[in-house]
């Protein structure tokens, strides 16, 4: 006979606590937290946690703060449904659940002596916004850095004070583009596609990486489009989202075909994915 | 040659073993049907039945009053036992100054799974392997306080297809006893120390070497006898034929119940709600079985990812038969026939995967 085990608990989170709720746009809001307990594991650019409302549900939000900044835990969140709008209402000293940081980082330190080009799609800025500090944090290392960030309207678009502070500093390189423009608005309206021969300028394409994060649509639409132009598929990044529940890679959720994207991404070498991207509903 | 012993009779391993205290899980009779149970007395272990099984058939029927296997796998294996269809992960209460989280823990008695099937050995490795590396201890714990007595196949249902995935119908993954129905009683083999143990104080006589041949025969005519293989390279073909017109006629005949899904005994998918009280001053964390034939499934803000039935199926039979092998280094299908017998509408699994296979 042996004895009876314990079945030892599962996906438990820490406890963290809200330092600053800081809104972004309308509908969006950057949750600064800190651990209650213990030292912070601020995670790697393009990593995500799993983020616990008490009582309503957890889902996946990408770490968008600065790497290095191990003051506060920063995720950018837009408030689309129960969980999402319960983190988004947490006031200052509120406590959230957090299990992570899970997935695959950008390769950034990979690609020294390259001509880096972030583009961002709307909300996808957030998770990049961690690789760009960390690639500004590394100036030397790269060529050159440009920013490419597409946004629906002028009031859509994402820590604009923070732009201008980068691209005013000449950090980097940046371009802005909206889908509709309003009164007032003097730059560029159009799909961030029609920019990518403006942001190549200058570089040598088959020395550029690309990271880039958006909706799904618009990150194939621009690794094909830089495909064409001369960009090496097996230099280019996208970060991927699908439904999250365990992060571990044991509930099924976020399958994309053999792939758990909790687990072997959200960050994919493009090449890796681009033939199976075209499947409808995969 | 492993060690083999012969028995005439199992209810006395049975009675040992519950008598020093071991909880005993076998299949028993159950609405009809042979569902794995506790068992609390040796005679409540089934004999003299055995089932005919078709798609979208079972039925559990008198056979040879004398035999205790024949009736091979009904609609639930063994997982409903290590990977249960509900788990409390932990609470949660609010205080004054946020909330505290408590884990939810539970104790699992010495238990002897008694009349696994070679499949289900299969299938219960594999979802150990799912678990391992999803660094969920629950799983192998639970199994590691599991001995496993395992019953080869002497007898195939028609649903049966073991053979071609290599699981069956003789044992061939990890297990402490494996007993064979021969004549006159069972042929006994020893499949690990604890096994050796777990006969201790019974001194059963050494089988002869006809025994050991006749039970040798019996799996291999079991073998034989399957009208169903798997065709060889479908995990590659797969892979191939996302855009397949067949799918979208499986799915004019799928009717996304998830039946397949809730008898398949690798399927793991798991999806986790929050049951908080009225006065929201607690809540818990649960996960149960959930299926990728339901809606909710891929939903991402916007809608499903898999809004279509033939999107689903597709995603059903491509993890099973293709992506496991590159997720887990196996197929995730055993060939235990339970996802044809259960669906309503009776949709065949290696038949479907036959028609994708055409035009290799």
């Amino acid at each position: 006979m042996i004895d009876p085990v314990r079945i030892p608990s599962a996906l438990l989170p820490r406890l963290f606590r809200v330092v600053e709720n800081c809104p972004e746009l309308s509908d969006v809001s950057t949750l600064a937290i800190l651990p209650v307990d213990g030292t912070l594991d601020a995670g790697r650019p393009g990593q995500f946690n799993m983020l616990y409302a008490f009582g309503v549900g957890e889902i996946a939000i990408s770490i968008s703060g600065n790497p290095s900044d191990n003051s506060a835990l920063l995720h950018t969140i837009r408030n689309v449904g129960a969980v999402s709008g319960a983190l988004c209402a947490l006031r200052e000293g509120a406590t959230l659940g957090l299990r992570g940081p899970f997935g695959t980082p950008w390769p950034l330190t990979d690609q020294t002596g390259r001509d880096l080009l972030f583009i961002a799609g709307g909300l996808g800025l957030a998770p990049l916004r961690s690789a760009i500090l960390q690639a500004l944090a590394m100036r030397s290392a790269f060529r050159s850095i440009s920013l490419l960030v597409g946004a629906r309207s002028p009031s859509q678009i994402l820590y604009p004070a923070q732009l201008a502070d980068w691209a005013g500093g000449g950090a980097l390189r940046l371009s802005l583009t909206v889908d509709r423009a309003i009164p007032g608005w003097t730059g560029m309206v159009g799909v961030v596609t029609t920019r990518l021969e403006r942001a190549l300028e200058g570089c040598d394409p088959a020395n550029v990486s690309a990271l880039v994060c958006g909706p799904e649509v618009m990150m194939r639409h621009c690794c094909l489009a830089l495909e064409d132009m001369g960009v090496p598929s097996s230099a280019q990044w996208i970060s991927m989202e699908r439904n999250m529940k365990c992060a571990t890679g044991s509930c099924g959720h976020c399958q994309f075909g053999p792939d758990f994207v909790c687990r072997d991404g959200p960050v994919f070498r493009w090449d890796r994915i681009a033939e199976r991207l075209r499947i409808r509903e995969i | 040659m492993a060690e083999s012993y012969f028995l005439t009779d199992p209810r006395r391993l049975l009675e040992d073993w519950l008598s020093a205290g071991w909880r005993v899980i076998a299949p028993l009779l159950r609405d009809d049907a042979l569902v794995p149970d506790i068992l609390h007395d040796p005679d409540a272990l089934p004999r003299g039945y055995t089932d005919q099984q078709a798609p979208g058939r079972y039925r559990l029927v008198p056979g040879d009053s004398e035999r205790w296997f024949d009736a091979v796998v009904g609609p639930q294996g063994w997982k409903r036992w290590l990977h249960p269809p509900e788990r409390k992960l932990w609470s949660a209460r609010r205080g004054e100054t946020g909330f505290e989280v408590t884990p939810d823990t539970e104790d699992w008695p010495a238990t002897i799974f008694f009349g696994v099937r070679p499949c289900d050995l299969a299938a219960i490795a594999r979802q150990a392997e799912v678990f391992r590396r999803a660094g969920d201890p629950a799983y192998t714990t639970r199994l590691a306080a599991t001995r496993i007595v395992a019953v080869n196949c002497g007898r195939s249902a028609e649903t049966c297809f073991c053979a071609s995935m290599q699981t069956g119908p003789g044992a061939r993954s990890a297990h402490d006893l494996a007993l064979t129905e021969i004549e006159g009683g069972l042929l006994v083999e020893i499949g690990s120390k604890d096994g050796t143990a777990m006969l201790e104080g019974r001194a059963l006589p050494t089988a002869t070497p006809a025994q050991v041949q006749q039970a040798a025969l019996r799996i291999e005519a079991a073998a034989t006898s399957q009208p169903r293989a798997m065709p060889a390279k479908i995990a590659k073909r797969l892979q191939e034929v996302p855009d397949d017109p067949h799918w979208e006629e499986i799915a004019s005949r799928c009717l996304h119940c998830a039946n397949c899904t809730a008898v398949c005994p690798t399927c793991f998918c798991t999806d986790v709600t929050d049951r908080t009280s009225l006065d929201g001053k607690t809540a818990e964390r649960w996960q149960r079985w959930d299926s990728c034939f339901s809606l909710d499934f891929s939903f991402l803000n916007g809608g499903p990812v898999r809004s279509s039935t033939a999107a689903r199926y597709r995603q059903w039979m491509t993890h099973k038969l293709s992506s496991w092998h590159e997720q887990f280094g196996s197929s995730g299908c055993t060939g235990c026939g339970r996802c044809i017998t259960w669906c309503p509408a009776g949709i065949d699994l290696v038949a479907e995967a036959g028609a994708l296979a055409k035009g290799e």
